[in-house]
């Protein structure tokens, strides 16, 4: 998973009307993001295919910050990474 | 698992029908003009095709098997099945197959039969269809899958309303024992059934007049019961998770890579869901044709409409290696690699 600042470069990338700096780790998501249908299935399109993470609807509503949805997707690409898995010998 | 290869069946041609009637989704009043632009450009479908009340499935398959049957030179006398898939059949009862059999004279020994799928129509189609060929040593058959789902889309439904388009299409199947194998790889999962659902109108819920109250779901969301439910949001978290595993698993089976693939034909549901499956499975733009700019998600159409639409010009020349992917209502969802050789493919018919 990249660092929190790689992860917001590529957000302002995918959103191309957001400024490029527009965003940082204590932003409110709400002030940057309308979470209608279709940004957000932008948005879980994005972390699907960059990071083969699967988040919700609800994660996106459950955020605050950009730092509150990193966190939830760093949790869920780390719990589904092979190097965290138990290989039985 | 259903896994499976299928020999010795040949695609000989593939026609596709529209209704004339365009709709421009610019000109959807009930979304706002930054809505439009967003949807337009995301979602991907700018405009499609509707047909006119009483105008059915059967209708446009009619029209595209009289003009594929006429470019095959096949005589109606020859074609011994006949398949319809669609999930807006003509009647509740009877099947629609037997309506097209006689409206296009095929024989009385003519096997006809309707199977009620969406999205995932066309792939299921070729290997029933192509199944019962082999079996029974049928030489002739012709697909016919497609959808009217126009009219059962509320037009204050802002998840459905601009996103379906109709049309009806035909694909000749022929018995060849010199045909490279189809592979398939076909799944599963009721537990999504309400994803994709009208929910009165069968036997379960009849039609009441309940049924045609109009609710208010959420903002911009209003229909009846009559209307087809979408639960966008679910329908492509299913998406991203099973089409690529199912996709390379098929792949798997039948010994080949994707580089060896030259066409990628997936259902068109979504731009942003059909790029993004590209995306995860490094393929080329080019590889990936789009028919719903045009002519919008087209229900089980879509993957021959596509190759109609985007590909005629390939297809008519030469031999072409084809992964077809269908995916969405049921939850149902399916792909084939296939091999195809100087198709019989006639320009999209307008009636």
């Amino acid at each position: 998973m990249v660092d929190i600042h790689q992860f917001i470069t590529s957000v302002e990338e995918e959103f191309e009307e957001m400024p490029k700096g527009a965003l940082t780790t204590e932003s409110n998501l709400r002030e940057h993001f309308t979470w209608d249908s279709i940004n957000a299935l932008i948005f879980i399109a994005h972390v699907n295919v960059n990071y083969n993470v699967e988040i919700t609807a609800e994660d996106l509503i459950n955020s605050t910050t950009v730092e509150d949805l990193y966190n939830i997707i760093k949790l869920k690409a780390d719990s589904s990474s092979p190097s965290t898995v138990t290989v039985p010998s | 698992m259903a896994i499976f290869p299928l020999p010795g069946i040949r695609i000989s041609g593939i026609a596709s029908a529209v209704p004339r009637g365009v709709y421009h989704n610019r000109d959807y009043e009930y979304l706002t003009e930054k809505e439009k632009e967003l949807f337009i450009k995301t979602v991907g479908v700018a405009k499609r095709r509707v047909a006119p009340k009483g105008m059915t499935t059967s209708d446009l398959c009619e029209a595209a098997a009289i003009k594929l049957m006429h470019e095959l030179g096949w005589d109606p006398a020859d074609i011994e099945i006949l398949v319809f898939i669609s999930q807006s059949r003509d009647y509740l009862i009877p099947a629609t197959a037997g309506i097209l059999q006689e409206k296009l004279g095929l024989p009385k020994s003519c096997v006809a039969f309707d199977i009620s799928l969406g999205c995932s129509g066309y792939v299921y189609g070729l290997s029933v269809m192509g199944s019962q060929m082999l079996t029974a040593g049928i030489q002739k058959g012709l697909l016919m899958v497609g959808d009217v789902s126009t009219q059962t889309t509320g037009p204050r439904d802002k998840s459905t309303f601009p996103l379906f388009g109709d049309a009806g299409t035909v694909t000749a199947l022929t018995l060849d024992p010199q045909a490279a194998p189809m592979h398939f790889n076909l799944q599963t999962d009721g537990k999504g059934y309400k994803a994709i659902i009208i929910p009165d109108g069968g036997i379960r819920n009849l039609v009441t007049p309940e049924s045609f109250t109009e609710e208010k779901i959420t903002e911009g969301i209003e229909r009846n019961r009559l209307q087809i439910a979408l639960d966008g949001m679910e329908v492509f978290r299913f998406s991203l998770r099973e089409v690529q595993p199912n996709i390379e698993r098929m792949l798997q089976d039948a010994g080949k890579n994707l580089e060896e693939v030259d066409y990628f034909v997936l259902h068109q549901a979504n731009r942003l869901m059909n790029e993004s499956i590209r995306k995860k499975m490094r393929i080329p733009p080019e590889k990936c044709p789009y028919s719903m700019e045009e002519y919008g998600n087209t229900s089980s159409a879509s993957i021959p409409l596509t190759i109609s639409h985007a590909l005629r010009d390939v297809i008519q020349e030469g031999k072409n290696r084809l992964v077809l992917s269908g995916f969405g209502v049921g939850l149902s969802w399916g792909s084939v690699y296939l091999e195809t050789e100087k198709l019989v493919c006639p320009e999209i018919i307008e009636i």
